[in-house]
Formats: structure tokens, C-alpha cells, sequence
């Protein structure tokens, strides 16, 4: 299959890593990956932050980038970015009353797939150890990001391939399907109960005991990583495509320093 | 213009983009297909879950039931329409006919009465199994509202013909323009750190005959 | 359907207590500071959240009823001149008698008329959202009248001077020893030796309202549901001074939002069985009592029913926004909200809080309303509402979509843009194209240089000072997915020293 890398903002300029082990895991399992190269952004954090029309441009760029290139199916390691496409472009068309943006904006959104949806659903990944040799000796907490859960209905495609990954040690985060209160730019304007939604989550990470707290959203990860950074905590956060990806013999580094972004491009 | 023109005005301005009616799903159950046991045993399971006293007897017991209930109570109401063998006990005892205020639309009880009296003895319309529900239509040997309501113990047969299943069955086999009371166990309040309290101003005992 | 034929009428909106006098980042930091409220809600929305959630999936048709209470209620906004009207007749016809209030002071002075016209000057209170959204009880008392609330929460709101704080359990953000006290500080006659244990509690409120029922001649209610077809009505609740107050005294005046209606009887099946579950979390409420006009010889015979507007037509107008009237106020929404459990509902100003509070208010009032722009950012958009929502009100998608009506509301009207708008404004242009992204990127490694050595950034100036104030931004990476791509695939071969970096 032939299968277009939506890096997203985030991870294109914060996250590289994940970038790449999304593409290392889309190659061990024989599939051409290309980057159409036009990409930025999904354009949620303006939609989301009432900014309509400094959206449009947005998204219309994300549509150009992908109903030009070509390929089979396009997949990004987000669920919120990957909600954004499918539920967001055509309803931003919509409001600008752009009918031939709107319907090709439907039609990326219909080859756009969440990483584990595309993983479980197309690509028949059932075993991530025996079929990714994906190796990851660590206890780990997972956290579902809410448009994973209740946007794209991912249920537990996610904690299922994780499960599967060899001498992982998953521990249940409990209170786990809690928004953890990022929630884009809601994370500065009402920066305190953000944090006091981040300040409960965070203690349920560091109440499971595990080293790390993984999660299929950058942004969400990036949230949680920073608070519990700032609380002095040793636990980290790491983007399940880089468990997925890890192996024996090129295991992912824990130890490095959480990475978050400048705040220019959240959502 | 008055109120009620300009608010019809305004609502049909409002919907100049002539929103269309969708068609109602109703995929939802119409009916539970449960047995009569399975009815009664649901129901009662529901009513004990409300903190409702239950007794579930042969018809021929109501009355020695009821008198057995009302053992305690100085006083007691009935609707003038009540099942008239429903008391026969208490007539035997030949105490009760003393205890007894009968509640009628030409001589109906006033509210100081009704809040001087122990305890009421009505039949109802219909049930509900998997609610726990037993709705009151005002009939005959229901009486008026105020009956069920100011004694501070309710005593209520559920003929076990009168279970329905589930509320859409139920609410299909009532009139809705009569004055209706739908009672899930005796009355509740969770207003205090959402502690469950029975009894607050309704009854604060209910016991529910079903006989079979 | 309705077809209009008239000029389209600017929006009339609502008045009343559906306004946020500050902002809601403001209120909430204050309600945050108070542990106290905190655990209280924290506690109470939790065991509510759980007890609904093992109602709900006992119904193996739970889905089914959610599609049809949708469609109903969808189906009540395209069609509701034609079902008032249908309503009106009916209930008429049976002897009741409809009075129509465009706001909030118009309906305040036909029910104070009402009751002046009984010779009363005491009413009883059944809880009603309607009555506190246009403030019924504060008027009556100007007018020499004295509303006596009768539901237990409402009656320690009343007797605290307070507001109430969820739309369900209006004193949530009291405890036990908080309302014993209220208690022997405010009411009348209460035993000193009162304990804080809540069957006590209840107990002396039964006391202490028993002579009011036995004596009310006027009775103020609101309505969960109108029927169309029959003309009914019905008030779902739990302690019995519902039924207290519709049927002990000789006036009943009911006060009820017109998009209350449900077309037919057979709805009531549908969301007899939504509403119990999703609200207190049981099989079924206590006490739910239907009304037809005035039956002889049962209960009042002097029945009134004042059908509000207050700005359901101005939200009716907006086509993204109109179905926040489906709303059945079960305050599912609220119980999962993960800010309005840690804010409470004082936080957002109006009679009605939480999720639907922070879509409703602003829909009823317009956006520019005092502080009531603010509402609908009080939101992760997490979504837990939209799933809880008995009658699927996607609430995320109207507050997203009242975002963008209070930012295009603002354009041109400020004589200097705020930094969200001058930051949206720039990430529109770096976020519209690869090479543009392309090009910021290249300035990342300044980050790396305000990390320090630490490899943390610690403060951020302005708007983004909300994101540093707890968390921290460690340092970005040398080089972006971007960059990397195109050397891995454009150069001829990767040297060995360009090592992965992150």
C-alpha cells in the first residue's frame, strides 16, 4: 500500500520522533510511505478557537496537499488532528460556501485514518510483538485522548496493540477516560482549571507506578508531560508509535528530556 | 400586538429555513415479552430496591392483608370505589369499620382530615415490572390525588393482571388526561451529599400488595 | 412545517438571571480556591456519574430512545407554532387558561397578577428552572408576595440567601454541618439540638413546610413536559412537595419554556425513560404527576399556565445552536463535565450552568451580553456531555460554533487587536502551507536557546503565561520531521555523522 504521512504540525516541528517511527512501523510491515510535502496543519486550533475564517486558508491547504497526492490511504499519529479532517474540513468548506472544497475535503477525510485505527483496521495488526517486533521493557500507563475516544470511537484499538507489545508492563491509569485539560487554546484562557484538570491526571500517572504515560496524541502527551515536569516528577511521556516502533535491537530512548513545543503551534 | 402573536411571530421568523420533521426512530422496545412470574418477581425486585414494603398473596388475601397492615393505624381513608371485598377483614375484625373515613366526590375529606388520618388504602391502574412503578389514573377505586398523598402510609394492590412489562406498555394501556400520579417507591430526597432519604413529604411508607 | 411570510425580525432576546456578571475565567478561579466546594462537588458529581452509568447500560435499548428523544425534540422545533397552538387548544378546552410572556418581566407580572388576583399573598414552590431564570421569587417579594420553595435543596438555597449551584441538586456545594446550621440560623421553630445527619435534616424540613402545604391556596410550578396532543402537563420529581403543591391547593400557575412540548402521549414513553436515568441515576423518579387542565373535583381548579419565550426564539434563529432547546434539563451534562465539577455552577453566572449552561445562556441572551462571550470557552471540548446527553445535543460542536460568533462579533470593532487575534492571524499564515511551516521551523532552535541549560522553559510572556504557569516546555529539537524527510530522501546518501536527533 501506498500510505501519506500526516505528520501534523506538532509532531513535524516538536516531535520528530514520532514522525519517524510511524513511518519505521508503516515499513516493517512493507508499505511505501510518502510525505506530500505541501502539509502544515489540520487547522483545529482555529477552528476550535472560533478563528472560522483564519481557518479556511488552513485547511484548504491541508485538502490541496492531500487530494493531489497519490495514495492508497493517509494516516496521522493524532487523534485529534485525524477528527479534525474528517469532522472539521467539510463543515469549514461549509461555512465559507465553498461546495468543491467541501466535497474534497470529504474525500481526504475518508482516506484519513488514526494511526492504531489504520494499524487494526486495515493493515490487520493484531499482535504488535509477533507482527512489529515491537519490544518495549518498561511499566507504562496509558491515557486515551478524548477525540480518540469520542470523536473517532477508537475504543481499545489503542491499549489493545500496546498490550500486545513484548515485556511491556501496562498498569491502568485510573480515572483514565478524565480529559486531561489541554484542550487547545483552552489550556491559556482558562488556564486554571486547565490545570487543575492536569494537576488530578497528572497524580493518576504517578500513581500507577509507571515510568512513563503513553497516549496517541502528541498535543494531550505534551500537556501532561509538561505538568508533570514542572511537578518535579521523573515520569515521562512518550507517543505510542514510538513504543510501537521500538524493538530489541533499536529500543526507544525513555530517558531523554519531555519535549514540548513553544506554544506557537497548539491546539 | 399581542404577547401571543409577537412570540408565534417571532418563532416563525426564526424558522425561515424551514427545518424539516424528521421521521421518529422508534426502534426502542415496545413491549418486554416477559411471563406473569417474570413480571411479578421484576416488580417486586424493583419495589424492595426502593425501600417499598411488598407482599405478593392470592387475590383471597388482600383483605387479611390489608387488615394485618393496617393493624397498627388509628385511622385509615379509602376512595368511596374501592374494591368493596378488599376490607372484608377489617369489617370481621369489627374494629376497622370505626377506623374507617371513606373519601367521596359528594362528601370528599378536607385537608386537615386527610392529614389527620394514619393511612390510605388504594388499587391502582396499572405497574411497571422494570421500573417499579405503579401509576394512580383517579379512577373509582383510586380516588382523587390528595388521598394517596397526605396519609403518611400508602397501601396499594397491584392486580398482577395490571403489570405491564415495560412503560411503553403501560403508558399505552392508560387515559392521560385523567389526573395522573406515577409512584417509584415511597418519596426520596438525595438534596444532602446525595444521601438517600426516605420519606420527606409524600408517604413514608409504602407497602404494595400484588395479588396474584 | 411553517412557512413565513414576513419580514425576518431581529432576535429577542432573553432576560433574567441568565447572565454572567464576570467572566468565567475569573469566577473560576475564585470557586477553585475553595477547597471545600471542591470536594463536595467532586464527590457528588462522581457517585451521580456512576449511578446513571449503571441505569443506563441495564437498557439494551438505550441508544434507540437517545435517537428518538433526538428526533422528537428536532421534530418539536420545525414544527412548534403549529404544536403550541395544538397545545393551547387543548388545554384550554379542558379549563385551563395559557397566558403568553415574551421575557422574563412579562411573565413576572402575570403571574404576580394571578396570584393578586386570589387575595394571597403566600404562594408554595414547586423547583422550577423557568421561575429562577426570570427571578419569580425576587419580584414577588417586591410586590408584597412571599414564595415559599418547598423542593429540600431549593429550600436551603432560599433559607441561605444563596444561589443555587446545579439545576438537579441545587445545594451540591453545601454539606451535612453547612446546612444544619442554615437550618438552626434560618428557620423558624428549629430544634436546637439538630443533628448534621441527612434523615434528621429531612425531617425538620418536613416539619417546617407540612402547615404551609396544608394551608397554600396558590401554588408556582414549572413543567418537564407539554403534551400537544392532549393539552397535559407533567412535573417529574422526587420528595412528593410536587405533588403537595399541584394538588392540595385551589390556584396552580405554572411557568414553562415553549420549547417544552413533545407532539404526542406516546413521547411521554421515550422520555419518561431518558430523563430519570440520566438525571438522578434511577430506574425511575419517585413521583411524576400529568395534568390535563382542571379535573372536578381533583386538585386546583383554577389552572394557569404562562408559556415563557425569554429568548428561546432568538436561539430557536440559530440553526447551529437551536437544538440546545432540546435540552429536558436532566443535568447529565454537567455531572460529567470535567470543569464543572471542579468550578461548580455559581462559576457561570446564570441560572443555568455546566456544559448546556455555557451554550443556552449565550444562545438565550446573545453573545454580547455582559460577560456571557466567556461561557462557551469554559471547555476542553472533551465531549463527555455529547455522550451523556440523553436527547444528543452535540454541545461541543454549538460551543465551537459560538466561538466563532463571538470572534466574528468582535471584528472591526476593536481599536487594537488582542494577542489571540494577532497570534491566530499569524499561525494562519505559517499554518497554511508547507513552506511557510517550513520556515518557522527553522527559528525553533531559539526555543532551545530560551530553555537554557536546564533544557526546560519555565516562563512564557502573555497569553501563553497561562500555559507556563503550570507547566513546562522543554526545549525543541534540533531539527524537524520536515527537514529530516527531505535530506533522508532527496540527498544522495544520509552521511553517517547526521545522526537522529531529537
Amino acid at each position: 500500500m501506498r500510505i501519506a504521512l500526516f505528520a501534523t504540525c506538532i509532531v513535524d516541528a516538536m516531535y520528530p520522533a514520532t514522525a519517524k517511527a510511524t513511518v519505521k512501523i508503516l515499513e516493517r510491515l512493507g508499505h511505501d510511505v510518502v510525505f506530500p510535502e505541501g502539509q502544515a496543519c489540520c487547522g483545529q486550533m482555529h477552528v476550535n478557537s472560533g478563528y472560522l475564517k483564519e481557518a479556511v486558508p488552513v485547511v484548504a491547504n491541508h485538502v490541496a496537499a492531500f487530494d493531489t497526492a497519490d495514495y492508497d490511504v493517509a494516516v496521522a499519529p493524532s487523534g485529534s488532528c485525524v477528527a479534525s479532517v474528517k469532522h472539521q474540513h467539510p463543515m469549514v468548506a461549509r461555512s465559507c460556501g465553498d461546495a468543491a472544497l467541501e466535497a474534497r475535503a470529504t474525500a481526504v477525510g475518508a482516506k484519513t485514518y488514526e494511526l492504531s485505527e489504520l494499524l487494526v483496521d486495515v493493515l490487520g495488526v493484531t499482535d504488535a510483538g509477533a507482527q512489529l517486533g515491537s519490544y518495549f521493557p518498561h511499566r507504562v500507563t496509558y491515557h486515551p485522548s478524548c477525540h480518540g475516544m469520542r470523536l473517532l470511537r477508537l475504543g481499545d484499538r489503542q491499549s489493545r496493540l500496546l498490550r500486545t507489545v513484548q515485556g511491556i508492563d501496562l498498569a491502568d491509569l485510573p480515572e483514565a477516560d478524565q480529559c486531561c485539560g489541554f484542550g487547545g487554546t483552552f489550556s491559556m484562557k482558562n488556564a486554571d482549571v486547565s490545570s487543575a484538570m492536569l494537576q488530578d491526571k497528572a497524580a493518576n500517572v504517578e500513581a500507577t507506578g509507571a515510568e512513563l504515560c503513553t497516549g496517541g496524541d502528541a498535543s494531550c502527551l505534551m500537556h501532561i508531560g509538561g505538568g508533570l515536569s514542572r511537578q518535579g516528577s521523573s515520569t515521562t511521556t512518550l507517543h505510542l508509535a514510538e513504543i510501537l516502533a521500538s524493538t530489541m535491537e533499536e529500543p526507544a530512548s525513555v530517558t531523554g528530556e519531555v519535549r514540548v513545543s513553544t506554544g506557537k503551534a497548539l491546539r | 400586538m399581542s404577547a401571543r402573536e409577537d412570540i408565534l411571530s417571532r418563532i416563525r421568523s426564526a424558522l425561515q429555513d424551514s427545518p424539516e420533521a424528521p421521521q421518529i426512530p422508534r426502534e426502542y422496545r415496545a413491549a418486554s415479552g416477559m411471563d406473569a412470574d417474570g413480571l411479578v418477581d421484576l416488580l417486586v425486585d424493583r419495589l424492595v430496591d426502593y425501600k417499598a414494603q411488598v407482599a405478593v398473596v392470592p387475590a383471597a388475601e388482600v383483605p387479611a392483608t390489608i387488615a394485618s397492615l393496617l393493624e397498627g393505624a388509628r385511622s385509615y381513608v379509602v376512595p368511596e370505589g374501592l374494591d368493596g371485598g378488599w376490607l372484608a377483614a377489617m369489617d370481621d375484625a369489627g374494629t376497622g369499620g370505626s377506623r374507617r373515613r371513606v373519601d367521596s366526590p359528594a362528601e370528599p375529606l378536607s385537608v386537615a382530615d386527610l392529614d389527620g388520618t394514619d393511612a390510605v388504602v388504594t388499587g391502582s391502574a396499572v405497574a411497571v415490572a422494570e421500573t417499579g412503578t405503579i401509576i394512580l389514573d383517579g379512577s373509582a377505586n383510586q380516588g382523587r390525588r390528595a388521598i394517596s398523598l397526605v396519609p403518611d402510609h400508602h397501601i396499594c394492590v397491584v392486580k398482577a393482571a395490571d403489570i405491564a412489562g415495560i412503560l411503553p406498555e403501560a403508558l399505552g394501556r392508560i387515559d392521560g388526561t385523567r389526573p395522573i400520579t406515577m409512584i417509584s417507591g415511597p418519596s426520596a430526597t438525595s438534596d444532602i451529599e446525595l444521601q438517600r432519604v426516605e420519606g420527606v413529604h409524600g408517604p413514608r411508607r409504602l407497602d404494595v400488595i400484588i395479588a396474584r | 412545517m411553517t412557512t413565513f411570510l414576513g419580514m425576518p425580525a431581529l432576535p429577542a432576546f432573553g432576560s433574567g438571571n441568565l447572565f454572567a456578571g464576570e467572566s468565567f475565567p475569573k469566577a473560576a478561579h475564585r470557586e477553585l480556591g475553595n477547597a471545600q466546594l471542591r470536594a463536595n462537588l467532586g464527590h457528588a458529581t462522581h457517585t451521580i456519574r456512576d449511578k446513571r452509568q449503571a441505569v443506563v447500560s441495564e437498557l439494551p435499548d438505550w441508544e434507540q430512545l437517545r435517537d428518538a428523544g433526538s428526533a422528537i425534540k428536532e421534530s418539536v422545533m420545525a414544527r412548534l407554532p403549529e404544536l403550541l397552538e395544538e397545545f393551547e387548544k387543548n388545554f384550554t378546552a379542558r379549563g385551563g387558561v395559557i397566558h403568553w410572556a415574551r421575557d422574563a418581566r412579562e411573565a413576572n407580572e402575570i403571574v404576580a397578577g394571578l396570584v393578586r388576583a386570589t387575595g394571597e399573598t403566600e404562594v408554595v414552590k414547586v423547583k422550577s428552572m423557568a421561575t429562577q431564570e426570570i427571578g419569580l421569587n425576587e419580584y414577588l417579594e417586591e410586590q408584597g408576595i412571599e414564595a415559599f420553595e418547598t423542593d429540600l435543596a431549593e429550600l436551603i438555597v432560599q433559607l441561605d440567601h444563596d444561589k443555587p449551584s446545579h439545576i438537579l441538586v441545587p445545594a451540591i456545594h453545601k454539606n451535612r454541618t453547612e446546612i444544619r446550621d442554615i437550618f438552626l440560623r434560618e428557620m423558624p421553630g428549629a430544634d436546637p439540638a439538630l443533628t448534621n445527619d441527612p434523615p434528621v435534616l429531612a425531617m425538620a424540613a418536613r416539619e417546617h413546610l407540612r402547615r404551609k402545604f396544608l394551608t397554600a391556596k396558590v401554588a408556582v410550578s414549572g413543567a418537564n413536559f407539554a403534551l400537544a396532543d392532549s393539552g397535559t402537563l407533567a412535573v417529574v420529581e422526587s420528595e412528593g412537595n410536587g405533588r403537595m403543591c399541584l394538588t392540595l391547593p385551589e390556584t396552580l400557575i405554572t411557568v414553562m419554556g415553549i420549547e417544552k412540548l413533545l407532539p404526542t402521549w406516546q413521547d411521554l414513553e421515550v422520555f419518561m425513560q431518558l430523563l430519570p436515568r440520566s438525571s438522578t441515576g434511577e430506574r425511575m423518579n419517585p413521583y411524576t404527576s400529568l395534568w390535563t387542565g382542571v379535573t372536578e373535583g381533583d386538585g386546583p381548579q383554577n389552572v394557569h399556565l404562562v408559556l415563557l419565550d425569554n429568548g428561546r426564539s432568538a436561539a430557536l434563529a440559530d440553526e447551529m445552536g437551536r437544538s440546545a432547546l432540546h435540552c429536558i434539563r436532566c443535568s447529565a451534562c454537567m455531572n460529567v463535565c470535567p470543569v464543572y465539577e471542579r468550578t461548580g455552577g455559581h462559576a457561570y453566572g446564570s441560572t443555568y450552568p455546566g456544559p448546556i449552561g455555557a451554550i443556552l445562556s449565550p444562545l438565550l441572551t446573545g453573545i454580547q451580553a455582559e460577560e456571557n462571550s466567556s461561557l462557551p470557552y469554559a471547555s476542553s471540548l472533551c465531549g463527555a456531555c455529547y455522550d451523556a446527553c440523553p436527547v444528543k445535543i452535540n454541545i461541543p460542536d454549538i460551543l465551537v460554533h459560538l466561538r466563532s460568533v463571538d470572534v466574528d462579533s468582535k471584528r472591526g470593532t476593536k481599536k487594537v487587536p488582542s494577542q489571540m487575534d494577532v497570534g491566530m492571524k499569524a499561525a494562519s499564515w505559517a499554518l497554511s502551507s508547507g513552506k511557510h511551516l517550513g520556515l518557522v521551523e527553522k527559528g525553533l532552535p531559539l526555543g532551545r536557546l530560551a530553555a537554557g541549560r536546564d533544557k526546560k522553559i519555565k516562563k512564557l510572556p502573555g497569553i501563553a503565561g497561562g500555559w507556563t504557569q503550570s507547566r513546562d516546555i522543554p526545549a525543541p529539537p534540533a531539527q524537524s520531521f520536515r527537514d529530516w524527510w527531505a535530506k533522508e530522501h532527496k540527498s544522495p546518501a544520509p552521511s553517517r555523522d547526521e545522526k537522529e536527533t531529537q
